[in-house]
């Protein structure tokens, strides 16, 4: 049967393209979520965008799940494939087709790396700001199909703000292609909109179009550090009502600070309650005035110290607590949960102290960091796998953590995707029409189910 | 099956190590075989992957598993750029020779580990006589890099532009010795290589200039065996094991300061691999092994730092020679020393460093990988090539005498006519007596 499976893809893709032995098919089982993997059948990699086309087609006359897998990056299970099914690898469609800077837009596959992406733009002068954690090996389809967020969300949004157009295939294998090269475009449904976030659930992806544009002539960056967390919460809803709105706006709770301290010595002041760090970017005297502003409303809320960087390499070294706090959270304990409940900005205090009850509730270590700004924040959960009675734990507080998120205003993902992990909690946000609407549509445009199917609705 | 049972065993030893792994496949961005292939089995989240599942017995496949596992370099990108801190080469070498193990070691590899390098003697007559007859099976390509190819085919060198081994090693033309102290005050303990001794005799005798120059005191022994890497990773522990005690004997009891190398490998083996893996040594050796481990140095580094050599005065006259340096993987990844072998070249008012792109990333020679996936090591091989040709320089430069032997054969085979230099070489050229 398999042998036989791998021969109808193998006249699409060629042989050295289909990953169909033991050890292939675990290695395509999982992604960076912590959920148990999945066994696909075999997994395909498409070099041109015809043989993509042909092999989602396949799929769907044989019926088989197919999931599109770029870096398996993911954290919420949406790229964890169906048992059995088909993982197609989007390794080999990774093109940066078009990069125009007269009208500032981007062409690209969906197997390029956002990385480097946004350095050859920047090599062109201008700016894709979406920068998630995972960029130096995401892929941009998936940045696309999870509508990928990042430090730069607050002033310059996630992925969908970045999207312009694309083409897609349907599960019948035809191209379908949605949104301009142009600025305005209000030229029939906005199925890029729809597609954007869909999570590989509606169709598979081929080129997409990205807006681009100029960057900021001039930056300052800041670390603020608070003896109490009200207070640093206060200042960020400060510096918002101040009509300022930073580049980015980072907190990080008093543990994370003493693991990064411990880890990478970065000189953060280990009795603080809470750090904030703020950059501005801009124009250059604007830059100027708004640092200086955001200094005298952290220093008037309460801030009790503020560091200015001075130059590249200070800011530089702001930055370089930021990136270290995954790391440093990570050796703590073998397996790290990150999640990510996003709630409005002014409920960051009750969030936050939701969270420290709740670690307390199930005896869990969580460390929380994350984008203060626009209140996607990371609680942080370190434990062990391993330990079946600690992780049950786990489990039980991560439900709690979507309850406090959600009776707050907030939502379930600021920029990780539902997936498999969060599907359950779906209902308690969106409410049952809103499943029903979109489970309709899903069997409409993919009545066998074949799509990533169990993502996002659940099955 | 009984054996099977035996390898999980093993497996769940390094359990810890393993589930230390979050999946977050930053590995990606930095491993040269992922860059190559794309293919998750090639990199260190796919390889440990594939290492649990053998460990929890959901995969019946460990040939498989081993097949991927030695689809690497050993390079440590992935360990360096780890966010969890997954000891990525702890791992593969123990996970290469527990598979060893079970598996057995290839008659080849068995008749050259055990036979030769477990032996320095014999391996030094071997190849001695080897070095007399070589003209007969090969025939020198480019005399710029110094390199050969097969007259005739042959499995092991296949298309290869290689260094021919030297017509008298290192221990040949620099007799044994254990002069004192000068008026640096220091000695030193010269752990050559096999690879300087055997085809780069030159850069050990530059280091030697060096040393008398500054009045550093040598001990040189001929008697010192293989570092072990080659072994280990091919899952030999017990020959590994064995030349690590051999190497014991030789320098543990010995006076000096510094154990010095000219060799990125060597050195990053004994600074970080021979403690690591002693640990079933007997109690008293473990002790040397570490005792030794934290007096070697890579030779950059020792002149750099310990010496303190500063820019040498010497006549320039017309333009200065381009250079351009390669970080070998083992120097920078793993011990992160970078500064010292390019501060090292510009000593020699000379020379003109022009950086390369990507200088830090892997070569594509990864010891024995070349040997056993050649096709991928070219491929790797050729950006490396074309990254330093782009630089314009005259001499491609390098600490490790294997990243050598690989960047010579790229350049050949391109038919480039650059030099490869040990920035030690560079140095050595402003003393005087040249």
């Amino acid at each position: 049967m398999s042998n036989h499976l791998s021969q109808k893809f193998e006249e699409i893709v060629g042989t050295g393209n289909v990953l169909a032995s033991e050890v292939d098919r675990h290695n395509y089982a999982y992604d960076a979520a912590v959920l148990p993997p999945q066994l696909p059948a075999l997994a395909v990699r498409p070099e041109t965008p015809e043989a993509l086309g042909r092999v989602v087609k396949t799929c769907n006359e044989l019926g088989l799940p197919l999931t599109v897998r770029g870096s398996g990056t993911n954290l919420s299970g949406g790229t964890i494939p169906s048992e059995g099914g088909v993982v197609v690898l989007t390794g080999a469609l990774n093109k940066i087709i078009e990069i125009n800077e007269a009208d500032m837009y981007a062409v690209v596959q969906t197997g390029v790396v956002t990385a480097k992406f946004a350095a050859e733009v920047a090599k062109r002068g201008l700016f894709y700001p979406p920068d998630p954690g995972s960029q130096a090996v995401s892929t941009m389809g998936g940045n696309v199909a999870e509508n990928a967020g990042g430090l730069r969300g607050l002033k310059y949004g996630v992925t969908k703000d970045y999207v312009m157009g694309m083409s897609f295939y349907d599960v019948d294998g035809e191209l379908v292609k949605t949104g301009s090269r142009t600025v305005k475009c209000v030229t029939g449904m906005n199925l890029h909109g729809l597609m954007v976030g869909s999570e590989g659930t509606l169709g598979v992806f081929n080129e997409i179009i990205l807006k681009l544009v100029p960057p900021p002539k001039a930056s300052k960056a800041m670390m603020a550090i608070f003896d109490d967390l009200g207070k640093a919460s206060e200042t960020v809803a400060a510096i918002i009502a101040a009509k300022i709105v930073p580049a980015t706006l980072e907190y990080m709770d008093d543990f994370t600070i003493k693991t990064v301290e411990d880890f990478a010595h970065a000189g953060l002041p280990t009795d603080a309650k809470a750090l904030l760090l703020i950059e501005v970017d801009g124009h250059p005297a604007q830059v100027e005035d708004e640092a200086a502003e955001v200094e005298a409303i952290c220093k008037r809320v309460g801030a009790t110290r503020i560091q200015v960087a001075k130059d590249a390499v200070e800011r530089n070294k702001v930055w370089e607590a930021r990136r270290a706090a995954l790391s440093a959270l990570a050796r703590v304990r073998p397996t790290t949960v990150l999640e990510d409940a996003t709630v409005p900005r002014s409920k960051i205090p009750a969030m936050v102290g939701a969270l420290e009850k709740i670690a307390e509730k199930y005896k869990l270590t969580i460390g929380t960091f994350g984008h203060a700004g626009d209140g996607n924040l990371h609680p942080t959960i370190l434990t062990d796998k391993r330990d079946h009675a600690e992780f049950t734990r786990v489990e039980a507080a991560i439900d709690e953590i979507f309850d406090v998120a959600l009776s707050l205003g907030g939502t379930l993902s600021g920029e990780h995707g539902i997936g498999m992990a969060k599907s359950k909690y779906m209902v308690k946000e969106v409410g049952q029409g809103s499943i029903m609407y979109a489970k309709r549509l899903k069997a409409a445009l993919d009545p066998k189910n074949i799509l990533n199917p169990g993502k996002i609705t659940g099955a | 099956m009984s054996e099977m049972r035996q390898l999980v065993g093993l497996l769940k030893q390094i359990d810890d190590q393993l589930v230390a792994c979050m999946r977050c496949g930053m590995c990606q961005a930095v491993c040269p075989i992922y860059a190559e292939t794309g293919l998750e089995g090639h990199v260190a989240r796919g390889k440990i992957a594939l290492l649990e599942c053998l460990a929890d017995e959901v995969i019946k496949d460990p040939a498989g598993v081993k097949e991927r596992l030695d689809a690497c370099l050993l390079c440590g990108s992935c360990q360096a750029n780890c966010p969890s801190g997954v000891k990525a080469l702890d791992i593969f070498f123990k996970a290469r020779a527990f598979l060893t193990g079970y598996y057995g070691l290839p008659p080849v590899k068995r008749a050259i580990f055990r036979g030769l390098l477990q032996n320095p003697k014999l391996f030094d007559t071997v190849l001695g006589v080897a070095s007399k007859f070589q003209g007969l099976f090969t025939k020198p390509v480019n005399d710029m890099l110094g390199s050969s190819c097969a007259r005739v085919f042959s499995d092991l060198i296949g298309g290869r532009h290689f260094a021919p081994l030297a017509d008298k090693p290192l221990h040949d033309v620099a007799t044994q010795r254990d002069t004192p102290r000068g008026h640096s005050g220091l000695k030193i303990a010269f752990f050559y290589g096999c690879v300087v001794d055997k085809m780069f005799p030159r850069i050990g005798e530059a280091v030697l200039k060096v040393c008398d120059h500054h009045g550093v005191g040598v001990f040189m022994p001929h008697a010192q065996a293989c570092c072990g890497i080659p072994a280990l990773s091919s899952g030999d522990r017990e020959t590994f094991e064995k030349l690590v005690a051999l190497n014991m004997k030789v320098f543990a009891e010995s006076d000096f300061d510094v154990l010095v190398t000219p060799c990125a490998t060597c050195t990053s083996t004994i600074k970080k691999i021979w403690p690591l893996m002693a640990e079933d040594l007997p109690a008293t050796t473990r002790y040397q092994v570490k005792e030794l481990s934290a007096k070697v140095k890579d030779v950059s580094a020792f002149l750099i730092q310990d010496v303190g050599v500063t820019p040498a005065d010497v006549a320039v006259s017309g333009e200065p020679v381009t250079v351009t340096y390669h970080d070998p993987c083992h120097l920078k990844k793993s011990l992160g020393i970078s500064a010292e072998p390019r501060a090292l070249i510009g000593c020699n008012p000379r020379y003109k460093l022009q950086e390369m792109e990507g200088a830090d990333s892997c070569c594509g020679s990864g010891g024995s990988f070349t040997l056993q996936h050649y096709d991928l090591s070219k491929r790797i091989g050729k950006r490396k090539r074309d990254n330093i040709v782009a630089t314009g320089a005259a001499v491609a430069a390098t600490s490790c005498p294997a990243c050598m032997l690989q960047i010579g054969d790229m350049l050949s085979q391109a038919g480039d006519t650059l030099a490869i230099r040990h920035p030690v070489e560079i140095y050595a050229e402003t003393l005087a007596g040249r």
